[in-house]
């Protein structure tokens, strides 16, 4: 009866497609880590192991050196603090001014709620290079519409501070606002009307509500936006090199990294600059600066996955 | 409930009308972000890209000289118009092999199977470590090239040729055959690509009542019938978000980007970067409203 069974077709498909579906997850998840492993593995190697045609993967000769050129070229302490606290203050104050954003237009309808989330929309499909040049203008000139000079006579220049990031993060226009508004809309709609009616009746205002009715159950939506705001202010560069022209943040120190390295080289052995050795290096920057994220993700995924699916990003 | 509503006649209306105004309160700071760093900068960018602007030590001079920018930028620059169909070719290009590959992953990643949540957090890595300035550093790896030589092409090479003479042979249209092997020799860029997608999928299907696949198992329909006539309908919706979304997010890649934030902060050309910068958002617009245009014909609503 069992083996009938076990060799009925039926068995055999289901085998065969567990099969394939393991090689297919196995070989996939591989082309994802393997950039990481090969830096990884590029990282903890001895310039000496780099011609050698033996090695390829494991090492022969361990070392840390190229960590410690990384670090000191980087500035790699004082970098990521410096990123930790700009992507900190910008994701807990976006995350705030669109949770309130996405409640209002979720819930709390007003007259032409509906076109100015029109306007969220349109903050979406605009590329932020067709902005860029007018609100590096704005901010060079910083004047409040005229707010500013009327008070102290001139306008002041918020470029290479973190102003501009402050100022767009409160408003809720920081880098991909957009999308975070409307996924805290999305999951707002989801919650039931009933419960907002009930504490009403209860005697709860609608500030209150919101802090401590709909807020408590929006962790799933709180989550995501925290995670994406955090990880894209990270790695983001567009933005950065803009507003920041001198500031030491991770993504401007990698992308400068090369430069760096080859001017570092050339000041000390005139014909030091192996292309393969700069690249060795380039290779363990790019490991430090993902390794905070790495770090992060590996103790928020389980929340992230599990919460993205009641996010209601669907709607 | 019914007469609670008929209880609150009159105090419902100041409810709402609270609701109003809280809503305009909370509303108020992206209201205000949203005029000083969206549309008053999405005017002047349009102004600008209609005059010549020249930065001196007393301020700037803007002068309309009508369309000559966007003349010049299409006509005169020499990279702006092979810059803008190669991204916008590749774009086309990539944007249905990630939503169909994205929606096939979501497929399998919903399935039970041992280490299914190993297999979704390494699924999800690329939403994390494929953005901004690492992606753009990633490819210029010589010592990942170097090892690549060196191990046989261990991920490159995985044989695509010989797909391609099989294809080829059994009479598949050439056009087809490139496709399809590109698609696989690219096949790190689209995974890393599609972390997004995969979470929007993911959750859309989860969302499918489990009613209807049990329903039709009871009628016999195999896991492929179930797959085309339930989950594909089911999930419609999200294919145009999904492409909507690629096609946003590829903003960030594109040459074009690179190549008007050159012509604006490198040449402080700023009139004719603007007009670059229109070129391109209306070139994109005019793409999404014909994707829009097709896709929202087919999609199936609930309602």
């Amino acid at each position: 009866m069992i083996i009938a069974r076990l060799l009925s077709p039926e068995s055999w498909k289901r085998w065969l497609w567990t099969v394939v579906r393991l090689v297919l997850m196995a070989g996939l998840s591989f082309v994802i880590l393997y950039p990481i492993l090969q830096k990884i593995s590029t990282a903890i190697k001895d310039k000496s192991d780099l011609y050698s045609p033996i090695v390829v993967f494991i090492p022969e000769h361990y070392s840390l050196d190229n960590f410690k050129q990384a670090i000191s070229i980087m500035d790699y302490w004082h970098t990521l603090f410096n990123t930790f606290t700009l992507s900190a203050m910008t994701t807990i104050l976006t995350a705030v001014s669109c949770a309130f954003a996405g409640y209002a237009f979720a819930r709390l309808k007003f007259k032409g709620s509906n076109l100015l989330f029109g306007g969220v929309i349109l903050t979406i499909l605009v590329p932020p290079t067709t902005i860029l040049i007018p609100i590096y203008m704005n901010l060079k000139d910083f004047s409040l519409m005229g707010l500013i000079p009327l008070l102290t006579g001139k306008s002041v220049n918020l470029l290479d501070s973190y102003w501009p990031f402050f100022l767009t993060s409160v408003t809720a226009n920081s880098l991909k606002a957009g999308l975070y508004i409307f996924i805290f809309r999305q999951f707002f709609r989801g919650i039931p009307k009933e419960v907002e009616e009930a504490a009403y009746i209860d005697g709860a205002g609608v500030g209150k509500t919101f802090m401590r009715i709909m807020l408590p159950n929006a962790v799933p939506a709180i989550v995501t936006v925290l995670l994406f705001s955090f990880v894209w202010q990270w790695n983001d560069s567009f933005f950065t090199t803009t507003y920041l022209t001198s500031g030491k943040v991770m993504s401007t120190q990698l992308a400068s990294l090369p430069h760096n390295l080859s001017i570092m080289l050339e000041g000390g052995v005139a014909t030091n600059k192996d292309p393969f050795y700069m690249s060795m290096v380039q290779d363990t920057g790019i490991l430090l600066a993902i390794l905070p994220l790495i770090i992060i993700y590996l103790f928020v995924q389980r929340y992230f996955v599990e919460s993205i699916e009641r996010t209601g990003i669907v709607g | 409930m019914k007469s609670i509503l008929k209880f609150g006649g009159t105090k419902r209306r100041t409810y709402a009308e609270q609701k109003a105004l809280w809503g305009f309160i909370y509303v108020l700071p992206w209201l205000l972000g949203f005029l000083l760093f969206f549309l008053i900068p999405l005017v002047s960018s349009l102004r600008y890209s209609f005059s010549s602007i020249e930065a001196n030590a007393s301020g700037m001079n803007i002068s309309f000289i009508g369309i000559s920018n966007y003349v010049e930028a299409l006509t005169v620059n020499t990279s702006f118009n092979r810059t803008l169909t190669t991204s916008i070719v590749n774009m086309v290009i990539n944007v249905p092999l990630i939503v169909i590959f994205s929606l096939f992953l979501a497929v399998l990643l919903n399935q039970r199977f041992v280490g299914r949540a190993i297999a979704r957090s390494i699924f999800f890595l690329p939403v994390i470590l494929a953005s901004g300035v690492i992606a753009n550093l990633e490819t210029t790896s010589l010592v990942q090239a170097i090892n690549e030589q060196n191990a046989g092409g261990a991920v490159s090479g995985l044989g695509t040729s010989e797909l391609t003479r099989i294809m080829i042979n059994s009479g598949v249209s050439e056009n087809i055959v490139t496709y399809l092997t590109s698609a696989v020799d690219r096949i790190y860029q689209i995974v890393s690509q599609s972390g997004v997608q995969i979470l929007i999928f993911l959750a859309g299907i989860q969302s499918v009542s489990p009613q209807l696949y049990e329903a039709s198992k009871i009628e016999g329909a195999t896991g492929y019938e179930a797959f085309w006539k339930i989950t594909l309908p089911m999930v419609s919706p999200l294919i145009l978000v999904n492409v909507i979304y690629t096609v946003i997010d590829s903003f960030s890649r594109s040459e074009m980007t690179k190549l008007i934030q050159e012509t604006g902060f490198t040449n402080f050309n700023f009139g004719l970067s603007s007009a670059m910068a229109w070129i391109y958002f209306l070139a994109i617009m005019v793409i999404l409203l014909i994707i829009t245009f097709f896709i929202s014909k087919r999609i199936f609503y609930q309602e």
